[in-house]
């Protein structure tokens, strides 16, 4: 098939599964008496309405794209890095308890080493489910699944513990940093360059990682035929533990990118759910790189669109949870039905 | 005596909701597939319960609900994956998000609202035993479903036609077909079955265990712990029970240790079956794997005490069957 028919055949797959999530949600919302229309200009506007909501809307994009490249070198392995929200906590983790020893403030080369820390720190969390997996023979997705809930009650503990604030320790998180440990933003925003940077530079690394280098290559035989590849000596349990523990980096980075850059502390809530969101961002995008970028768009723009539906609707904002896990579930409707009907068609 | 007694009693009804789902789940991955969307179906049926409770002003009509939503998630499970042959861990995966933002959406008129719950039964006979009757004689109609289903599960699993064919179908389809059983019509029927099961657990704890709705509800999660313990029940009806009972001691702990640590946050405690599941799991996997066969080798008293817990999952589990496309 050419490129313009495989292009135009996936834009209609997407064109199908769009449609069938609009008829979905608008179904949805007239069950739950909320006018459609203006509930999805609520939404857009939310998301895309000033130059505020754009920066708001790239300072959610940002982690999203983070994990979702991350999400590529796990995936292309076969493997199902459930355990990623969990790597965003430590990440954010690390950082917080790195940035401690200087409730006064100190220099950039400090906060460069903090984004370092909570590399590390995902990369270890990573590297534990990895091993489980390997070592142990638990599913990746329970030894994950399992780790994010530990690192939820660590984040707790740490908060309601030994990083309380002094006199109140509650759900609002442990004692803002300096500001001299801010990640500088553009002016106004919440929104800093160097994360941005650092999300581009991490999606061109995955797409080099993958497509030019041979460590990538064994990565996805390992995914094709375990077995093979174990005879070809390309040691897949040490290429599960090295995809997953590079995944858990970048995962890191982006909760590390939480502390410094968007809430400057930590927090219960500081993953935001952008670990499993990524994992739809992955599966839309059929683990295609390149349509990572503007599906994490779109995904950024429900999500700080939602925000304003308990405000001007008196709707919970798990709607965008809800149109983006129908998206998700439609296109590999359409894909299936797709096949099916090829099927069909071959046998007559 | 009685505080032990009222122990067991909690842990029986904190175990019915986990021991439903852990045997929905159990027929499912027997007929070979897999229905990972768990946490979310319960979420989105324990709100179902609610709300159609609320409404109507009938508990059981909730309950009702609840199975239709089980039945409802488990039909687009088995119609995306093994029937259109798409990944059969992606489409439960994308549902357990899906269901449970769902619940919250589509719930929120009804959060924190006072609503009807199933009534208790008390049984005449078995209630005026002693140490028996505070555990078994006063229960929700759902623990007595629960430890019934249990018994009557494991009966027909190993002891009925229909059992033996249902095994079949997940151990090995290709001969199971020859034979002249129905693959795909079993398998359709039994994630079905199961998944009202799952829907069920929903209800009983939106209804009874943990009665009302909100965000959160309190059952977040607890559909992941069930499908860790149909692995340590080894595919088992009884030990699966086992297994949910277990975990609800832990629950039921927490709650204790909870008075016993006031300046603590809530959600601390709900944590702590998660690093249990991790050791259970690798406690009934780790024996397969081959650094432990050495050591086995060498310490032979090892080999025999982890092959007590050692178990195998169903050898078709989560591989779609399709005659069609050999054709």
């Amino acid at each position: 098939m050419s490129y313009a028919a495989r292009f135009s055949l996936s834009l209609g797959r997407l064109a199908a599964a769009v449609f069938l999530s609009l008829v979905f949600t608008t179904l949805l919302l007239l069950v739950s008496g909320a006018p459609p229309l203006h509930t999805f200009a609520i939404l857009f506007a939310g998301g895309i309405g000033s130059v505020a909501k754009l920066g708001q809307t790239i300072a959610v994009w940002i982690p999203l794209v983070l994990c979702s490249s991350a999400l590529l070198l796990t995936f292309a392995p076969g493997l199902w890095n459930i355990g990623i929200e969990g790597q965003i906590i430590l990440g954010a983790i690390f950082a917080t308890g790195f940035l401690r020893p200087f409730p006064a403030g100190a220099s950039p080369l400090v906060l460069a080493g903090a984004l370092i820390a909570g590399m590390i720190g995902g990369a270890f969390w990573a590297y534990i489910a990895g091993v489980l997996r390997t070592w142990g023979r638990v599913h990746e997705i329970f030894g994950g699944l399992g780790l994010n809930f530990v690192a939820l009650g660590l984040t707790l503990w740490l908060i309601f513990g030994p990083w309380r604030r002094p006199g109140v320790a509650s759900m609002s998180g442990t004692e803002p940093l300096h500001p001299s440990l801010w990640l500088k933003g553009i002016k106004g925003f919440s929104l800093s360059p160097v994360s941005l940077v650092l999300a581009l530079l991490a999606i061109f690394l995955v797409i080099y990682l993958l497509r030019s280098t041979r460590w990538g290559l064994s990565l996805k035989a390992v995914g094709q035929n375990p077995e093979a590849a174990l005879l070809y000596g390309l040691k897949p349990n040490k290429r599960i533990v090295e995809a997953m523990a590079l995944c858990g980096a970048l995962a890191g980075l982006a909760g590390a990118l939480q502390v410094v850059g968007v809430y400057h502390r930590l927090l219960p809530a500081i993953s935001s759910n952008y670990g499993y969101t990524a994992l739809l961002v992955t599966m839309l995008a059929s683990f295609r790189p390149n349509l990572i970028p503007p599906i994490c768009f779109f995904f950024a723009v429900l999500n700080v669109g939602s925000i304003q539906l308990p405000l001007q609707l008196k709707l919970d904002s798990s709607l965008s949870g809800v149109i983006q896990g129908v998206l998700v579930l439609s296109i590999f409707l359409v894909h299936g039905l797709e096949e099916r009907w090829q099927l069909l068609r071959r046998q007559k | 005596m009685d505080f032990l007694a009222l122990t067991l009693a909690g842990i029986l009804s904190a175990g019915a909701p986990l021991v439903l789902a852990t045997l929905g789940e159990t027929l499912t991955e027997r007929a070979g597939v897999i229905n990972l969307s768990l946490d979310g179906t319960i979420l989105l049926a324990a709100m179902t319960a609610f709300a159609l409770a609320f409404v109507s002003g009938n508990p059981w009509l909730g309950l009702v609900g609840s199975i239709a939503v089980g039945m409802a998630t488990a039909a687009i499970v088995v119609l995306i994956g093994p029937v259109l042959g798409r990944s059969q861990l992606a489409v439960g995966f994308i549902l357990t998000l899906l269901c449970r933002d769902l619940a919250y959406f589509l719930g929120h008129p009804y959060a924190r609202q006072f609503g009807p719950e199933l009534p208790v039964w008390s049984i005449p006979g078995i209630r005026d035993l002693p140490f028996i009757g505070p555990i078994l004689g006063y229960q929700s109609p759902v623990v007595y479903l629960s430890l019934g289903l249990t018994v009557f599960l494991w009966w027909w699993l190993f002891s009925t036609r229909a059992g033996l064919e249902l095994r079949a179908v997940g151990e090995e389809p290709w001969a199971a077909f020859a034979r002249g059983i129905k693959v795909q019509r079993l398998r359709i029927m039994y994630t079905l079955l199961g998944g009202a099961l799952v829907g069920l657990a929903g209800g009983a704890f939106s209804l009874a265990v943990k009665p009302g709705w909100g965000r959160p509800q309190g059952a977040e999660g607890a559909g992941w712990i069930a499908l860790a313990i149909v692995i340590f029940g080894g595919w088992h009806p009884l030990r699966a029970a086992l297994g949910a009972y277990l975990f609800a001691t832990l629950q039921v702990l927490g709650i204790y240790l909870q008075e016993q640590f006031p300046g603590l946050p809530a959600p601390l405690f709900q944590v702590a079956p998660f690093p249990v599941m991790i050791l259970t799991l690798l406690l009934v996997n780790v024996g397969s794997t081959g650094w432990f066969q050495e050591l086995a080798f060498r310490y032979p008293g090892m080999k025999r005490w982890l092959s007590r817990w050692q178990v195998t999952a169903p050898a078709a589990l989560g591989q779609d069957f399709r005659p069609e496309r050999e054709t």
